[in-house]
């Protein structure tokens, strides 16, 4: 007989959104389940050494790794409730009959039927084709702060980044620090995309800012040599000429895009929002779905970043435990509010705009009944 | 279109290339899944992780429709590859 776990709250993805939602889901007394592809929990969060900027209420000044310890502690309060699988990916959400099906490593398979899903399954890197872009020595710059942050190994001696926002910005300042030599910093647009702090590191360390500039093909043989890098105009056509740069990695930081196929399969409704870097499913102000039994948070709601993601988790976990009668109606109604608030303040900046013309095209004022 | 970007692989897992995209795109096949279904690409251990965002940026720019507009496929459980031995044994009992 096939047995078909059962849950109130599975909460899909254990970065900041999901160890949000699951928290405090359990804090009302949910049973969770919580799954997370990786080898241990936190997401992002465990490889970034850098500090938080943002408000005090999201712990601004700590630093990502270890905001991820002390949420890993708060869900420790509640292990009696919150069932952990690590090394587990969802990997279908059956919408016949609402079962999703998980394989650990490469060798248990199980199924869960939840009375509500929390999606928070992060979001992935873009990639941009340019000849040998194949060639080992070019990395997403994912994979190079896993490498050096989580696990202690540089990429290589000399790298050229692609891509001049925060990510770019922040793994080239952490290569610097591990004795790693940045060849130059590509950006297509004709102005740094991240913080000014984060790029006024780099430059002062006389890294090289390319702006208005991209790239056009990478260099070598069997691996990475180098790379050739050309100027282009306002409609992104390449001008003038190639320069040749040595490097022996190429790190591509060009954007994330929302983590989504479960979403598709669930059968939420979807939008492709471009403030947001991708498809992102409607959502309500309680990051509720279409799906009355599915929820959606963090960088799979929209690429912003971990400190709203975290309000977000908190937000669908108690959202989504309110629905299925927990906790007290007024304290709910307020602590909801008060972080929605928190979200709006969040947003309040200039990086903000963007994020909340995007969350214009895929809020919803409520599902109705 | 010059040789080199021809060459690019798009579609790793199943080695597709941007020129062989082009020339299917050339020849009709306008949406993702039709691409999918003579090209295989998004078929892959990736499942489409890696290639889908490239490929609807090259159908909206052949076709001249924003990207909003075209449908990225249909998605299909698993995705990720999971042995027919443990679907065979469904789950545990």
């Amino acid at each position: 007989m096939i047995r078909v776990r059962q849950t109130e709250v599975l909460v899909i993805g254990g970065g900041p959104a999901g160890l949000s939602a699951a928290l405090e889901a359990a804090s009302l007394g949910c049973q969770v389940i919580l799954v997370d592809g990786d080898l241990a929990l936190g997401g992002q969060l465990i490889k970034q050494t850098h500090k938080f900027f943002g408000s005090k209420d999201e712990r601004a000044g700590t630093r990502g790794f270890k905001i991820s310890e002390i949420l890993l502690k708060e869900l420790k309060n509640h292990r009696d409730r919150v069932k952990v699988h690590i090394n587990c990916t969802a990997t279908g959400i059956y919408k016949e009959d609402g079962v999703v099906s998980c394989v650990i490593g490469e060798e248990e398979y199980f199924r869960i039927k939840p009375e509500r899903i929390v999606m928070a399954t992060g979001a992935q890197e873009r990639l941009i084709p340019f000849p040998n872009n194949h060639l080992p020595g070019v990395y997403g710059a994912g994979a190079v702060q896993t490498l050096m942050n989580v696990y202690g190994v540089i990429p290589g001696k000399r790298v050229l980044m692609v891509g001049a926002g925060n990510i770019g910005l922040i793994v080239s300042y952490q290569l610097i620090q591990a004795g790693v030599e940045i060849a130059g910093i590509v950006e297509a647009m004709d102005k740094v995309g991240g913080y000014w702090v984060h790029a006024a590191k780099v430059r002062r360390l006389g890294v090289p800012i390319f702006l208005r500039h991209t790239i056009k093909e990478a260099l070598g043989d069997r691996v990475v040599t180098g790379a050739l890098i050309q100027e282009i105009d306002d409609r992104f056509q390449p001008v003038g000429r190639e320069k040749k740069i040595d490097a022996d990695i190429i790190c591509m930081a060009v954007g994330l895009t929302p983590t989504c196929e479960l979403l598709w399969q669930a059968g939420c409704e979807m939008i492709y929002v471009p403030q947001l870097c991708g498809h992102v499913a409607l959502r309500d102000q309680f990051m509720r779905t279409s799906l009355p039994h599915v929820w959606v948070a963090g960088d799979a709601a929209g690429i912003e970043e971990a400190t709203a993601a975290m309000v977000e988790g908190r937000i669908a976990g108690l959202d989504a435990a309110r629905s299925l009668g927990k906790g007290d109606k007024e304290d709910l109604t307020e602590r909801l509010e008060d972080l929605q608030k928190r979200l709006g303040d969040l947003r309040g900046g200039e990086v903000g705009q963007k994020i909340c013309q995007g969350l214009a095209c895929c809020s919803i004022q409520g599902w109705g009944a | 279109m010059n040789e080199r970007e021809e060459e690019i692989v798009i579609c790793r897992c199943e080695e597709v290339t941007l020129g062989e995209i082009r020339e299917w795109i050339d020849r009709g096949y306008q949406t993702f899944d039709e691409l999918k279904r003579v090209l295989r690409v998004g078929m892959g251990p990736c499942q489409g992780r890696g290639c889908r965002e490239m490929i609807l940026r090259e159908l909206s720019l052949k076709t001249g429709k924003p990207v909003s507009e075209i449908h990225p496929g249909t998605f299909r459980p698993p995705s990720k590859p999971v042995k027919l031995s443990l679907l065979a044994a469904g789950g545990d009992t």
